[in-house]
């Protein structure tokens, strides 16, 4: 059984559904990130989590246990907010001793002082709120949330507020600091990047639902649906027929060629998508022509946005493209049944 | 020359509130044995009986108010607009037209002994002062303290929940603190009211302070006893003005998150909800009911108790010295609120916060000040209406340039800059650049000063020239005798009167 189990949750708003069947599981010492588009439910599920709202059905196990009908002052979870919501009628000290309760005063001012030098912030303990920089106030944030040890952590875009350059530092931090800690975590994001560098599993939510839940990896090389694989990176989709199965590999037709693509479960005739991501694929002698409408120069490779039999591609290249017209080769391709996303 | 009628008048008002004081406080000195008196057990007396009555009132509007708040800020009665509005109406009913409701209604020729035969003891002393003034002051501490209700960032609550404090945990340690600043300053508005009232206390026969320093200029005819006297009321309300200037504690007031704020969720009353309603009707009833109720019936007793003709001159004093002194404010808020918005420095800082000093002072020892300058150094103005005027006007001054000022600081100051490039002086370019704007500041402020001034007693019955009178002094005059049938017409046209300025003012709150 694993430590937290999330199991068909649901949850309504008058007519609108936030939440309509959420279900994955984390281990012990596990970062699960939720990604997903503003509005997919990623950040209802968190609070559901937490206790600030109520599923409709569906449970919440940690350790093994049902946690679903208790307050959330009874559930042990630290929370993150967004916005951070520090009391600003306290100083740091105080917001992060805030959850500190039945310990002496020696103990407490003991364990803010381990937190704050923890997170290299010792100085700022008798400042307000709102003498502190954003990337400040996250910090003491994820200090108070941390004080009263709780058994797993939630954080709802910590990092929306910072800028890109801080953002990035962070993330190696706090994965390094949560590993450190080995303190089970539920962080929340719509940033791809953030969510494929922090995560041990990751979700991606779509419209309610989760459509994937697996190893970072494993979800980026091998969506399941179209939406995946467009929402965390950059996805050529063209639709196809299957002509034939062989091992597992479906030959498709597709863009007037045939196309060898790694498949499960699917039959001849279907149709469906081929999806490959543009790295995926090799410009120099290939089956394909593609008509290049702009080259992006990105630093480290080139990138073509061109069309191939009427279809929009997108192809990486080590350098500039000599013509306007470029042959190229797909190496690997998967094979997506369902509509397009 | 524009610039010099601006600054001039930003100067005139400014300053002018503060010179009667001022001129008090000169004559309080020079009459050395005026000031040995303050020393007296009696005057200490009194002293401990105004800090005793702002006391109570204080824990009794919040005691009354607080869930009031609650219930219309957080809970699913919030959006009942109707209730928020009826629950705050008291506020435009003056102290001293309470306190002739409650007197007319007990007593042994009261209402309720000539129409049901209950002889309920009259209120006075300090409970009944308590009563009354709380019965008008608690909407001040309902409207801050609902208002910073509506504003909390319900975050906040939930990141304390979530480490682990129970929904009573919440509301002492997070939402009461964040309550204070506005609970402070509701506290000091009603603080300084009841330093200051004279009218409802007098009528219930509660000793205070301002009574001494009444019966002492009027009864006892000493100038120079009185200045000395009120001394001591304008050093507390000094002090209470200073004390909330300083502010609270450090960083209470911040909003700590930068993000759109979500509202709160709303409480569900379930078994309670008859029992909250309840309780919202009982203050309804008690604040509006009570004192409406009382003066129709006395009216019904005796409908022939005043003629048309002192009805008529009462209205049209009121209509003369309110409508006056509300376009005087006005014309003198303008210049200010124009500095206030485009000057810089502490010249401006200071020159805009006098006149919110002066209106903390007890409008009866404002009063005294303007006789005793009048009697003294501007005879030729003792006794005329434009004395009563310009009182009037300067001591409501804050109340018109709130609502210019916002006017104002909405615009940017490189509008005013571009009439002046497009050829209009100082004053033409201040007033053509911020028009819409203005208009609407000044009927909001021009309405604020009407209401306070019409039913403003102390000083209106302190400079009233011989022969004048209004729907106040009258109501005053009446409810002093005991003459109940007599007052209610009068009490009853002036709440008439400043109906539409509260409707307007409604409105205005609801907009911001």
């Amino acid at each position: 059984m694993s430590f937290l189990s999330v199991q068909a949750l649901r949850k309504r708003f008058g007519p609108v559904e936030a939440v309509r069947e959420v279900s994955f599981a984390a281990e012990a010492g596990e970062i699960l990130v939720l990604v997903g588009p503003s509005g997919c439910g990623k950040t209802t599920t968190l609070r559901l989590l937490a206790g600030f709202d109520r599923p409709d059905c569906g449970r919440v196990l940690v350790g093994g246990r049902d946690i679903t009908p208790l307050p959330p002052e009874r559930r042990g979870i630290g929370f993150v907010f967004q916005e951070y919501a520090l009391f600003p009628h306290l100083s740091v000290e105080g917001n992060v001793a805030f959850g500190l309760r039945g310990l002496a005063r020696a103990e407490r001012r003991e364990r803010v002082g381990e937190l704050l030098a923890m997170l290299g912030i010792a100085e700022l303990a008798p400042r307000f709120p709102h003498e502190l920089s954003a990337g400040q106030q996250q910090r003491v944030a994820l200090a108070r949330a941390l004080a009263p040890r709780p058994r797993l952590l939630l954080l709802d875009e910590p990092f929306s507020a910072l800028d890109a350059a801080l953002r990035r530092d962070l993330r190696a931090e706090l994965r390094n600091f949560l590993k450190g800690l080995g303190l089970t975590a539920v962080h929340v994001t719509h940033d791809r990047e953030e969510a494929l560098a922090l995560a041990d599993v990751l979700a991606v939510m779509r419209a309610g639902r989760v459509e994937q839940v697996g190893p970072p990896e494993e979800v980026y090389n091998r969506p399941r649906t179209p939406f995946v694989a467009a929402f965390l990176g950059r996805a050529n989709l063209w639709p196809g027929r299957v002509l034939a199965i062989l091992n597992g590999r479906a030959e498709v037709e597709v863009a007037g060629q045939v196309l060898c693509a790694e498949a499960a479960g699917t039959a001849p005739g279907a149709r469906g998508v081929v999806f490959f991501r543009p790295e995926w694929a090799e410009v120099g002698p290939g089956p394909f022509v593609a008509h290049v409408q702009t080259a992006l120069f990105l630093g480290d490779h080139w990138e073509l946005h061109a069309s191939c039999q009427g279809l929009p591609v997108v192809l990486s290249a080590p350098c500039a493209p000599c013509a306007g017209v470029v042959p190229f080769a797909v190496t690997r391709a998967l094979w997506l049944s369902g509509p397009e996303g | 020359m524009q610039a010099a009628v601006l600054r001039g008048g930003a100067a005139c008002a400014g300053l002018g509130a503060l010179v009667p004081v001022a001129y008090l406080v000169l004559r309080a000195l020079e009459g050395g044995e005026g000031l040995v008196q303050l020393l007296q057990p009696r005057h200490l007396t009194l002293l401990g009986n105004t800090l005793a009555l702002v006391g109570t009132v204080l824990v009794a509007d919040t005691a009354l108010a607080l869930p009031a708040a609650w219930l219309l800020g957080r809970s699913e009665l919030a959006r009942r607009r109707g209730l928020v509005a009826l629950v705050a109406a008291p506020v435009v009913i003056p102290g001293y037209i309470v306190a002739l409701a409650l007197l007319g209604l007990g007593g042994d020729y009261g209402l309720l002994a000539r129409l049901v035969g209950w002889r309920l003891p009259r209120p006075q002393g300090l409970w009944g002062a308590t009563l009354c003034l709380t019965l008008y002051t608690y909407p001040y501490v309902f409207l801050s303290a609902r208002a910073a209700l509506l504003g909390l960032d319900p975050s906040l609550e939930e990141a304390a929940r979530s480490l682990g404090l129970s929904p009573w945990g919440v509301a002492r340690r997070v939402v009461l603190p964040q309550l204070l600043p506005a609970l402070r300053a509701a506290w000091l508005v009603v603080g300084l009211y009841v330093l200051g009232d004279f009218g409802a206390v007098s009528l219930l026969r509660y000793e205070t302070y301002s009574y001494a320093v009444y019966l002492r200029y009027a009864g006892a005819l000493d100038r120079t006893g009185a200045a000395a006297l009120s001394l001591p009321l304008l050093g507390l309300a000094a002090l209470g003005w200073a004390a909330s200037r300083a502010g609270g504690g450090r960083g209470v007031g911040y909003r700590a998150g930068s993000g759109a704020s979500r509202p709160a969720p709303r409480a569900r009353l379930g078994w309670a909800r008859p029992l909250a309603l309840g309780y919202l009707a009982l203050l309804v009833g008690l604040g509006v009911g009570l004192p409406l109720g009382t003066l129709f019936l006395w009216l019904l007793q005796d409908p022939q108790a005043v003629g048309g003709r002192a009805l008529a001159h009462g209205l049209g004093g009121t209509a003369v010295a309110a409508g006056g002194a509300a376009l005087l404010a006005l014309a003198l808020a303008f210049p200010l609120a124009h500095r206030a918005t485009r000057g810089h420095g502490w010249g401006t800082a200071v020159l805009v916060s006098l006149p919110h000093l002066g209106h903390a002072l007890p409008p009866f020892v404002v009063g005294l000040g303007w006789a005793f300058l009048g009697l003294r150094a501007l005879p030729f103005l003792y006794g005329r209406l434009v004395l009563l005027l310009l009182a009037l006007a300067l001591y409501f001054v804050p109340l018109a340039f709130g609502p210019l000022r916002a006017a104002w600081a909405q615009l940017s100051p490189r509008l005013e800059e571009a009439a002046r490039s497009l050829g209009h002086g100082p004053l033409g370019a201040a007033v053509r650049s911020a028009l819409p704007g203005l208009v609407r500041g000044a009927v909001a402020g021009g309405a604020l000063v009407f209401l306070r001034a019409a039913t403003e007693l102390p000083l209106t019955f302190l400079l009233s020239p011989l022969g004048f009178s209004t729907l106040a002094t009258r109501t005053f005059a009446a409810a002093s005798e005991a003459l109940f049938a007599q007052a209610a017409p009068f009490a009853l046209a002036l709440l008439a009167l400043a109906l539409p300025s509260l409707v307007l003012l409604l409105r205005m709150e609801r907009e911001t």
